[in-house]
């Protein structure tokens, strides 16, 4: 499904010096999962999420989607492709409607009933949003789940999500788990979840842990997550 | 009308065919169809170009459309139009003017409409500013709206100016009465070596008086832009300006608010900010298969919208 070859990337730091964010890595996913990427912060995992939506680009290294060479495509031509991106802070916009967005990633004309049945999928009640504006005026939890509505209504083989959980209160985080599972249990598409959350973790077929930009571990859920929850201190991928 | 003609006024109506209700269309300069109904009068004026519009104390529900289309090139005009509104009405008056230019000489029209809004009474007011045409010449509007509302009347202004107009001053001047409210959105884009200018001036004269000006505009290309607001608070009032800016390209803006408070009960605000589109959102856009210029297309429209 996915494959990243000896990818690398750097940005200059203060000095002007290059720093390696990711390096070297080479992961591959597999059809038809649920994969959780986790962490300690600043280890690279969004980073890593952006470089395989084409928002960033490597400075060296291949991505492979379904064996085909993405590297050098643009963020249109991935998301063309198949791929989704969920972004740990959706945007805001002036003017854009609920509705246009879903609209939108759903890539086709669309009812507002056809755009409704996604609201609800996230758990909000389409009447009082498909015609609100997706601006300032909705707080963090209600544009999150618009935000996951939208990667639902793209139905794309591959739908990254950076930290779905971030922003968000406990009843949300809640049907979140439930979204994903339903996702996970009702498509053969495959879903990358960057997740410090142990709950989302759980759900996960496939866990890769990524600490100061290496992979530190990858495996079934059954033989990582245990490790990870020896706790932070004693954990052996943390180190 | 031609179908030039009949074109420029879909544009600025969204009209497919003659309104109902009363309406007075020009083109070219004269009068060429027109309508009353039992409520509302539309006379040519004697003394200048224009016409004046009589809207009997009591009209509900009715509309009146008084386009303007100008398709012949070099055609300078200047129109005068009073809206004398009674009491407790509730009219929505659709004006608008269309120009094509297919020649080299300029064409242009400027508009004065002043309106005397009765007491109690409710006015839309919606006007459209289209230009068309491959000619050299330029197409230029002016207009001027004059307001005077009544005590407890109520105005919602909305101007839109979207396409082809290559220069325009636009000012707009208001007295508010006790207890009434003034209500303007303003929808503005430029392009190519457009140049736009648009100037409020209100003055809130009555107790419990308000306005709301708001401004949003898009500047593309080599086009530039100056936005004028000017809230006087002359009694216990309140106003707020709002001017919300898109800038592309090589283009130029300048927002300037102004609010002076004469009054130690105005509650007076203004608000301006100009950027250029966020790169995020772009980002977002291109995530769901958008192209970079379909991306800004999207996002441009939904902000004038």
């Amino acid at each position: 499904m996915l494959e990243l070859v000896n990818l690398s990337f750097q940005v200059p730091d203060s000095t002007g010096k290059p720093k390696e964010i990711i390096k070297n890595i080479n992961l591959t996913l597999k059809d038809h999962t649920l994969t959780a990427i986790t962490g300690p912060n600043g280890g690279g995992k969004s980073t890593l999420a952006k470089l395989i939506m084409g928002i960033e680009r490597p400075t060296s290294g291949r991505i492979l989607f379904d064996g085909l060479d993405i590297t050098d495509m643009s963020i249109t031509e991935r998301a063309n492709a198949g791929i989704s991106f969920a972004f740990q802070q959706p945007v805001r916009f002036k003017g854009v409607k609920v509705k246009d967005l879903i609209t939108l990633a759903a890539g086709s004309k669309l009812s507002t009933a056809g755009a409704c049945e996604y609201l609800s999928k996230v758990g909000l009640c389409a009447r009082d949003y498909i015609n609100r504006d997706v601006d300032g005026s909705l707080s963090g939890g209600e544009l999150k789940r618009i935000e996951i509505a939208t990667i639902i209504a793209r139905n794309t083989p591959l739908s990254v999500f950076d930290e779905p959980e971030a922003g968000i209160d406990l009843w949300s985080f809640n049907n979140l788990i439930k979204v994903f599972e339903a996702l996970h249990e009702t498509s053969e598409n495959s879903l990358l979840i960057i997740s410090h959350q142990e709950r989302i973790l759980n759900i996960a077929d496939e866990i890769v842990v990524i600490a100061d930009g290496l992979v530190k571990a990858q495996g079934p859920k059954d033989s990582i997550l245990p490790e990870l929850l020896n706790g932070t201190e004693g954990c052996k991928f943390y180190q | 009308m031609d179908q030039i003609q009949m074109t420029l006024l879909e544009q600025i109506t969204g009209l497919h065919e003659v309104p109902a209700g009363a309406y007075n269309i020009r083109a070219n300069g004269e009068s060429v169809q027109r309508s009353t109904t039992a409520h509302i009068d539309i006379v040519t004026k004697e003394d200048k170009p224009g016409i004046d519009i009589i809207i009997r104390p009591g009209t509900k529900n009715e509309s009146v459309h008084i386009p303007v289309v100008l398709s012949q090139s070099g055609l300078t005009e200047m129109v005068y139009n009073d809206f004398h509104i009674g009491e407790d009405c509730d009219v929505t008056i659709v004006a608008g003017c269309g120009i094509h230019n297919g020649g080299d000489r300029d064409s242009k029209h400027d508009g004065i409409h002043s309106f005397y809004v009765g007491k109690g009474s409710r006015i839309r007011y919606v006007e459209k500013h289209y230009g068309s045409g491959e000619g050299t010449g330029e197409r230029i509007m002016n207009p001027i709206t004059n307001v005077e509302l009544a005590e407890n009347s109520y105005m919602e202004m909305e101007t839109v100016q979207i396409k082809g107009v290559d220069s325009t001053k636009r000012i707009t001047n208001a007295t508010i009465g006790d207890g009434a409210k003034l209500i303007i959105t303003e929808r503005l884009m430029t392009h190519g070596s457009q140049y736009a200018e648009s100037e409020f001036n209100v003055d809130l004269n009555g107790i419990d008086s308000s306005t709301n000006v708001i401004s949003r505009a898009v500047a593309k290309d080599d086009s530039r832009q100056l936005f004028l607001a000017k809230i006087n608070g002359n009694q216990k009032c309140a106003g707020h300006s709002e001017c919300d800016a898109i800038i592309m390209g090589n283009a130029k803006i300048s927002a300037v608010p102004e609010i002076t408070a004469n009054c130690v009960d105005a509650e007076l605000i203004h608000e301006a900010a100009i950027g250029k589109i966020a790169g995020e959102q772009l980002i977002k856009l291109m995530t769901l298969g958008l192209t970079e210029a379909q991306a800004e297309e999207q996002i441009v429209n939904g902000f004038l919208k």
